[in-house]
């Protein structure tokens, strides 16, 4: 345990990544059902990086997320039964069947989606953060992307703004080594993700993505100095995907000995045993909690099952904000 | 009255938002030390400072993208891009996020978000300057497409581009900027109508942006060769105003379309296939329609006149529609 961390905070964080994995689980188990369709991107084994960074930033602030962001989505307080609920495609899902898993929006908690083009939140996040400083608002924006967004012309080009204009974001490149099925060094020139974003002249972090103490630790560090009106950030959490890069995947691009070699470092177990080790958390204490998470999943799962669908009358809601003028 | 050019209503335009509402801004490349690549934004970075007159650098992608976050969080981001063929470089975030962020939500985000650029042809600027591809953002459900001709709709298009909730995109049309006109007492615009721009009873011509000018000086020539044309003025190019193609067919029984975009997959193919739809049996002919050559637009002046549509070209091609 970090000494600054309360136990009442250890086990939150333990129960957040454990709501994340129970809940991707029995998505994929839904998946196989036919009751979950399109693409689905697990977050498995990169719990620690959304845990320990979302619990590093304070409800005002923005997040604009990726296609793997159901975790994302989670922790940011959009309730389980909603999520579910969107990727059954019902009504009462978060984006009314209309996103999916890719697209998980929630403007009240100020979620942006849930983007499914590889960079294509970064210069939205910029804007975000744009509009935040010219209204004289105090808040973070963070904007999580995978290491293969790094290749896309649009992060270089939302970093210099960024930068340039000394913009409160928080640039949060989760690297799990992968662009789908391309390997890091296959795909960078310059394999030091840091050095690469350290090139606009911003601070940048490194943590250990599998370690959510350590991710929370450095997000707070960087989040305060965006925070605090030094412009904009860059953080590198070095994680791991246990799953395929979606339900369509063989995984037939990586080892799997080098799978199992991520899988020993797996973040639940390993911050449980560490939760144990200083005597927060005994072997019952953890059962019994993943029982309580599995009834939340449960019961999200059953929400989601009665929900009704949306009208095909109501197609074209949403499309502008004035009924849909094309006809 | 006043002579006003169309550069200096979209400057006036401009002046006024940015006045009436602290949430208003305008980024693009070059429009505050520059003045703007067409001097639309002359004079505007000394009035409304750095903060508002945005210079921002050449990166198409995140500068639209930029606008489309700040209009999420709650600005009113005018974004000017240099010609429609750098737009390109922005494609992704006006496809793939602005016109699909309220959609793909379920209603929760509103985009309000006005992006200008030139387009067109007429200047000499060769291939990649000179294209008219307002038809791709017609396509896409989810934006407003507007072409202001007229110097009364480039004062009058801004404002309520900039009241929609959702995303506006404005082409002007790069050989207008220098269009003089009397100023109306009333140049406000109605950004769902068409407009007609000149009466006439044997066959309409419709056509938007820097093909009106050559469709009203046609019908000048028509007329005194005894052909009465009308001529509308489309000028929202999505959503088309459906109402207004077909009541002016219904009047002339002859249609002919003028598209600066190249005939294949064009706006003029929009067009027509609305009239075939909702208007056959109200027509005495097939219709027609006058396009660019399917060509890359050339440098060389003859070349580039003979890509484009021209006043004589419509002329001929009104007298075959109506003698068929």
């Amino acid at each position: 345990m970090n000494a600054t961390l309360s136990p009442e905070l250890g086990l939150t964080l333990l129960t957040d990544m454990l709501r994340i994995r129970r809940m991707e689980e029995k998505c994929a188990e839904l998946y196989g059902e036919g009751k979950i369709r399109g693409f689905l991107h697990l977050y498995i084994g990169e719990e620690a990086c959304a845990t320990g960074a979302l619990h590093a930033l304070e409800a005002q602030d923005n997040l604009v997320a990726t296609y793997r962001e159901h975790g994302h989505a989670l922790l940011r307080g959009v309730p389980m039964a909603t999520i579910m609920a969107e990727m059954f495609g019902k009504a009462t899902g978060c984006c009314r069947g209309r996103g999916g898993s890719m697209h998980l929006f929630d403007a009240s908690r100020r979620l942006y989606g849930g983007n499914a083009i590889v960079g294509g939140g970064l210069p939205l996040a910029v804007g975000l953060a744009l509009a935040d400083k010219m209204q004289g608002v105090a808040r973070v924006t963070a904007c999580v992307f995978g290491e293969g967004a790094m290749a896309e012309g649009a992060f270089h080009e939302a970093m210099n703004l960024a930068a340039l204009w000394r913009l409160p974001v928080l640039f949060c490149c989760e690297n799990n080594l992968y662009a789908m099925g391309t390997a890091l060094e296959r795909s960078e020139s310059q394999t030091d993700l840091c050095a690469k974003a350290a090139s606009y002249g911003l601070p940048t972090g490194r943590a250990d993505g599998m370690e959510v103490e350590a991710v929370l630790t450095a997000t707070r560090g960087l989040a305060a100095r965006v925070r605090a009106g030094e412009g904009p950030a860059f953080l590198e959490l070095q994680t791991y995907r246990f799953r395929a890069h979606s339900m369509f995947d063989p995984d037939l691009y990586r080892d799997k000995a080098e799978v199992e070699k991520w899988k020993a470092r797996g973040p639940i177990q390993s911050y449980s045993a560490r939760l144990k080790a200083a005597g927060h958390l005994t072997e019952e204490a953890f059962l019994a909690l993943d029982a309580r998470v599995a009834e939340e999943v449960a019961a999200a799962v059953a929400e989601a099952e009665a929900a009704p669908l949306e009208p095909v009358a109501d197609l074209l809601r949403d499309v502008h904000t004035e009924a849909a003028p094309c006809k | 009255m006043q002579m006003m050019s169309y550069r200096e209503a979209l400057r006036e335009a401009h002046r006024e938002a940015l006045a009436a509402d602290p949430r208003v801004f305008l980024m693009g490349e070059d429009v505050g030390r520059y003045g703007g690549a067409y001097a639309v934004s002359k004079g505007l970075l000394a009035e409304f400072g750095p903060e508002r007159i945005r210079d921002a650098p050449l990166s198409e992608l995140g500068f639209v993208g930029a606008g489309v976050g700040a209009a999420l969080g709650g600005m009113r981001p005018i974004v000017e891009v240099m010609t429609v063929n750098f737009s390109l470089l922005a494609l992704d975030q006006v496809v793939n996020n602005a016109a699909l962020l309220r959609h793909m939500s379920g209603g929760q985000c509103s985009v309000p978000l006005v992006i200008r650029m030139a387009t067109g042809a007429g200047r000499q600027l060769a291939a990649q300057h000179s294209h008219s591809l307002e038809n791709w953002y017609a396509h896409i459900p989810g934006i407003r497409v507007l072409a202001p001709a007229t110097v009364a709709d480039a004062r009058g298009m801004l404002a309520p581009a900039l009241a929609d909730p959702d995303p506006v995109v404005i082409f002007e049309h790069a050989q207008l900027y220098n269009l003089e006109e009397e100023l109306p007492e009333d140049w406000r615009c109605d950004i769902a109508r068409a407009a007609v721009r000149r009466e006439g009873t044997d066959l309409s011509i419709f056509t938007y942006g820097g093909s009106l000018p050559k469709a009203m000086q046609a019908a000048a020539a028509l007329a005194e060769a005894g052909i009465s044309a009308q001529v509308v003025d489309l000028r929202v190019l999505r959503p088309l105003d459906g109402a207004a193609i077909a009541a002016a067919v219904a009047k002339t029984h002859r249609a002919l379309v003028v598209d600066e975009g190249w005939k294949s997959g064009s706006l003029a193919a929009e067009v027509m296939a609305r009239i075939v739809e909702t208007s056959f049996f109200d027509l005495d002919a097939p219709p027609a329609r006058v396009c660019s050559e399917e060509v890359p637009i050339p440098y060389a002046r003859h070349l580039e006149e003979a890509a484009l549509p021209q006043a004589d070209k419509i002329v001929a091609a009104a007298r075959r529609l109506v003698n068929a």
